[in-house]
């Protein structure tokens, strides 16, 4: 059991993939025991290609481990089916990409809605578009918004089905210092107005200052794991 | 409505030109299925409602001369419901103003009134009066050809007296739907005559008073055909039994159901052809679509939306597209039905036709439309099922060109940037390009094997009216004749040649199966009416057997070397075993021929004749005609060029001129097939483009990528083009073909350059439409939009 009286939000142990096999295979998780507490912003750090992305899909149901366990509280991912772990993303997960990952071919409102459509108990798609400060241009097609505003679509869409985690890979990977800070704030403001889980990945060190805990990570494997004690807001971090 | 139908409308707008491409090619294929057996439906249950309500005789039975009380004994056949006799007489018409004296038929009726079997109608004028021996009834197609009325008097010609008639009505018979000289295989209203008389009257005129030469039979519904045309040959055996038949042989009838056949066939292999090709069409799109979608596939999936799901918003578009050329064609396939019935009345006679198509047809045509686009999707569609979700989250993958090998460096300073990039496209992707290859080559055999249709009838109009028939005019006597009337003839003036000739009808049988037809005797050394071998060399005709067509030989599956039997059904009607010596080519029809002495010995009338083939002064034709009009032998005159006319006439607007609607979409079908690659290759290369725009590359330098793309998959096509459409243009021919015609495969190369043509045409106005929109794009949408 953990020491800490929040329950967690994931747990793996001994959780390794490997991509391709034979000599071209590529270790990318080697072996990972983590805990994640639920509520938390957890900040995910490592250098590009460390394993990071790899570790985050598994968690959020988006890939499969080659070994090991991984749970969502109580359910053990690594034992789901395919159609489990679709209703698990469906039900329980937002995902924001580091590219946003826009379906050109709908509005900002098209975009939340195609979310908020298969989900449970979502909130408006106006609502989540006004969250991320985009009320304005709702309709208007992902070719007609910067890049810090189709990252904010993005959150939007990933936070308006009242996700019980937010998985963000990159999420400021693509965006000016200004543009990343208002993602974070956003980030920051989901997760304490819907009590959702954030993991957050990144190789940039200074989004760390956010996070109630980060996990430095390296090769496949964690590294260390540090709680910040002395949480920064976003428009503190420097860039 | 849910975002991602919102996604899929938008989706079909952006891509409409190649959805309404694909949806073209499915409305044509459903639009000839429609159409087809819309008309086959209209044809074959008219035809019979037609048959039914004018009680058309299920068996003819012409004899020499029997006494009509034989009549009772054929009613006492099991399986005859009822049974009539008539005088059915060759008469000669004289039209006012006409060189040429026309045949015709004349037929009896009841002097009590209209028959009870092949009961004409009539359409303007009154039924014959009783007792009135100068009173006809007029063919309503001949009538009109010749701008005859009731109230018009006519003179014809009856067993060599010569007499004036009344019209008093013209009438449509289900025995003459379609009208054509005995021995003739063109219809031409003009040529061909019927006339209807009071019994009493055309008996006196032809010698058969008490007594009749053909009976008509109905049968019962469990009749044994078979076994009534014994019992009937039999029974009328003692008076000249010119041997019965069912009114499958019948002329009129025989002719209908070939039509119907072969439009049924056609419809059968043409539609199904089209929708293999818009299978595939949509199968390269919607692959290309998923492929080019990937990211949103895995980002759907992402979210929790199921594989299912996921599939069934790219099938709808599949579905979009096929359901939607198929209600298309539908509609535009009733409408050309519509159009073709007026078309088919020209030829056909019946007094109404309407077109129908039954639901099941169109039911047909949409199933069949969207199963085969299903067929095309569902390959792809499992691509959806195994993507991971994962995708999603990777960043685009610049596509790996690293195995696409090192260009040698000789080759690599022949080559500029954009050649280069042209050439690593097709070297890297090559089962897209083979894709968008075979589709342009489908395209090709298409144009190919219609065009190829074109040579074919021209080849069949050539082999039948220059090669084996090279003769000006054909006489026809009314009874066969001693060999001394072809010196008459030589001596007239302005003839220059003349080549007798006797055919005798008969059935020809081989086993089990028998075709009723005749044979043909012919000089050894034919000079104007010809038989011919494969390669177009006249054939000696050899006494000691007989010559086939090719098409009779497979009629009754007759090899040489086999004996055949011939029951011939004239003179003293007798039973020959006669061995296949030889095969010749022919298109029209399915004749037999035997050496002319030789026929006769068999026959057992040395000398005679029942026609002449000549050749005369075109100058002085009118001369000729008269002296032949005057001849009481002469039976029929026909021209070759009015029988190359009619035949042309046929082949543009009948069943044949279903060669220019299959050509026209040929064109379009091509053109789509091209048009489609293009855009594939437009919508996969956008954002290379507009990189290199960015980089400094010229509008013209950046298209130039994607043209040469589509320019040297054009040209890989066209060669494996002509190798389809060689083999495509063989099942076409055999769609096409009839018991009365058979199409050729002919090897034009200018069939082929047609094709060729037709496909560059297509590439470089796609080319055109797709490099437009290349310059008009806006560089910065085409880079933030992943697609
Ligand atoms: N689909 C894949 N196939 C093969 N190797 C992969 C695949 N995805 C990731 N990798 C490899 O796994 C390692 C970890 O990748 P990733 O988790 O994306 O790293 P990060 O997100 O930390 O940059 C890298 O070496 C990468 O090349
Ligand atoms: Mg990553």
């Amino acid at each position: 059991m953990p020491q800490n009286a929040v329950p967690l939000a994931f747990r793996t142990t001994g959780l390794t993939k490997v991509y391709g096999e034979g000599e071209a295979a590529v270790h990318a998780l080697r072996g990972v025991d983590l805990e994640i507490p639920s509520g938390e912003i957890v900040v995910l750090l490592g250098a590009s290609g460390s394993g990071k992305s790899t570790l985050l899909n598994i968690i959020g149901g988006l890939d499969r481990a080659s070994d090991g366990t991984a749970y969502f509280e109580n359910d053990e991912l690594t034992a789901m089916s395919d159609a489990e772990l679709t209703a698990y993303r469906r039900e329980h997960v937002g995902f924001v990409f580091q590219f946003y990952n826009l379906m050109p071919s709908l509005t900002a409102y098209e975009n939340v809605e195609l979310v908020t459509e298969i989900a449970d108990d979502p909130m408006a798609p106006e609502d989540a578009l006004a969250l991320v400060g985009l009320k304005e241009r709702v309709d208007h097609f992902p070719a007609q918004l910067s890049g810090g505003e189709q990252q904010r679509v993005a959150i939007a869409r990933a936070i308006a089905k009242n996700p019980r985690v937010l998985f963000c890979d990159e999420p400021t990977g693509a965006l000016d210092s200004t543009t990343g800070r208002t993602v974070l704030e956003v980030l920051k403001e989901v997760n304490e107005k819907l009590g959702a889980t954030v993991l957050i990945v990144t190789h940039a060190a200074n989004t760390a200052a956010m996070a109630d805990r980060v996990i430095h990570f390296a090769d496949g494997a964690i590294r260390e794991v540090t709680k910040n004690t002395h949480k920064l807001t976003p428009d503190q971090i420097e860039w | 409505m849910s975002p991602l139908n919102k996604k899929l409308g938008r989706d079909l707008w952006r891509m409409k030109g190649q959805a309404l491409a694909i949806s073209a090619v499915i409305a044509t294929g459903v639009l000839l299925l429609v159409m087809m057996s819309g008309i086959v439906t209209s044809l074959d249950q008219t035809r019979l409602a037609y048959y039914e309500r004018n009680r058309l005789a299920n068996v003819f039975a012409p004899v020499v001369r029997a006494p009509l009380h034989m009549l009772r004994n054929l009613a006492e056949v099991p399986g005859v419901s009822a049974v009539e006799g008539r005088v059915n007489g060759s008469a000669l018409v004289d039209i006012k103003g006409l060189d040429l004296p026309i045949r015709a038929q004349a037929l009896s009726v009841p002097d009590a009134g209209p028959p009870r079997l092949n009961l004409p109608d009539l359409t303007a004028g009154r039924w014959l009066a009783r007792n009135r021996a100068d009173e006809i009834l007029l063919l309503n197609s001949f009538a009109r050809a010749h701008g005859l009325e009731p109230g018009d008097t006519l003179s014809a010609t009856m067993n060599g007296a010569r007499r004036t008639f009344h019209i008093v009505g013209l009438v449509h018979s289900p025995e003459f739907l379609y009208t054509v000289a005995p021995g003739e295989l063109v219809s031409d209203d003009s040529r061909f005559g019927a006339l209807w008389m009071n019994e009493t009257a055309l008996a006196a005129a032809y010698d058969m008073k008490g007594a009749f030469n053909e009976a008509l039979l109905t049968l019962s519904r469990s009749a044994n055909e078979t076994a009534v045309l014994n019992a009937v040959d039999r029974i009328l055996e003692p008076y000249g039994s010119r041997g019965a038949y069912l009114v499958k042989d019948h002329t009129s009838n025989r002719f209908v159901m070939e039509e119907i056949y072969s439009m049924r066939s056609t419809s059968q292999t043409v539609p199904p052809l089209f929708m293999a090709v818009a299978a595939f069409l949509l199968y390269i799109v919607i692959s290309r679509m998923v492929q080019a979608e990937r990211e949103q596939i895995g980002l759907l999936k992402a979210f929790g939306y199921t594989s299912f799901e996921v599939a069934l918003h790219y099938f709808k578009l599949i579905l979009i597209i096929s359901a939607g050329g198929a209600a298309m064609g539908c509609v535009l396939g009733t409408m050309a039905g519509r159009g073709m019935v007026d078309i088919y009345l020209e030829y056909y006679k019946f007094p109404l036709l309407v077109f129908r198509v039954e639901p099941a047809s169109f039911l047909i045509g949409v199933l069949s439309s969207v199963l085969a686009a299903s067929a095309g999707g569902f390959i792809v569609l499992r691509g959806v099922f195994t993507l991971t979700p994962a995708v999603a989250m990777r960043p685009p993958a610049p596509a790996d060109y690293s195995r696409s090998g090192r260009i040698g460096a000789s080759l690599s300073r022949l080559l500029d940037q954009p050649s280069r990039m042209v050439l690593r496209r097709l070297t890297r992707q090559p089962g897209r390009m083979l894709g968008s290859t075979l589709g342009i080559a489908a395209g090709m055999a298409l144009a190919v094997a219609m065009i190829s249709l074109f040579s074919s009838f021209e080849k069949t109009l050539d082999l039948t009216f220059n090669v084996l028939d090279r003769s000006d005019v054909t006489v026809t006597f009314t009874d066969p004749l001693s060999d001394t009337v072809i010196y008459e003839l030589q001596r007239l003036p302005h003839v220059i040649e003349v080549e007798p000739t006797r055919s005798v009808s008969a059935t020809l049988r081989n086993g089990v199966e028998s075709y009723r037809g005749g044979v043909n005797g012919l000089v050894t050394q034919p000079r104007l009416n010809r038989a011919v071998d494969k390669n177009e060399d006249a054939l000696t005709m050899p006494s000691d057997g007989i010559v086939l067509s090719k098409s009779l030989a497979g009629e009754i599956r007759a090899a040489v070397g086999d004996t055949i039997q011939v029951d011939v059904h004239e003179g003293r009607r007798p039973i020959l075993s006669v061995p296949v010596v030889g095969i010749t080519e022919s298109l029209l029809g399915a004749p037999a021929y035997m050496e002319l002495s030789a026929l006769n010995e068999a026959m057992r009338e040395p000398g005679r004749v029942s026609g002449a083939y000549l050749r005369i002064d075109a100058a002085e034709a009118g001369f000729v005609y008269r002296a032949l009009k005057d001849m009481p032998s002469v039976a029929g005159v026909s021209l070759k060029e009015d029988a190359r006319q009619a035949f042309i006439r046929v082949m543009n607007t009948g069943a044949g001129s279903m060669r220019f609607i299959m050509a026209a979409i040929a064109g379009v079908i091509t053109f789509g097939i091209v048009y489609n690659a293009a855009r594939i290759a437009q919508a996969e290369r956008g954002r290379d483009l507009a990189s290199l725009r960015v980089i400094g590359f010229t509008k013209g330098e950046a298209s130039f990528v994607l043209l040469g793309e589509l320019a040297v998959v054009t040209l890989m096509a066209l060669p494996l083009g002509a190798v389809l459409g060689y083999f495509l243009t063989y099942g076409v021919a055999a769609g096409f073909s009839t018991d009365i015609y058979q199409i050729p495969v002919v090897f034009a190369p200018k069939s082929y350059g047609g094709a060729a043509l037709a496909v560059l045409v297509a590439a470089a106005f796609s080319g055109w439409l797709v490099k437009r929109d290349v310059d008009r794009a806006d560089i910065i949408t085409a880079l933030k939009t992943r697609e």
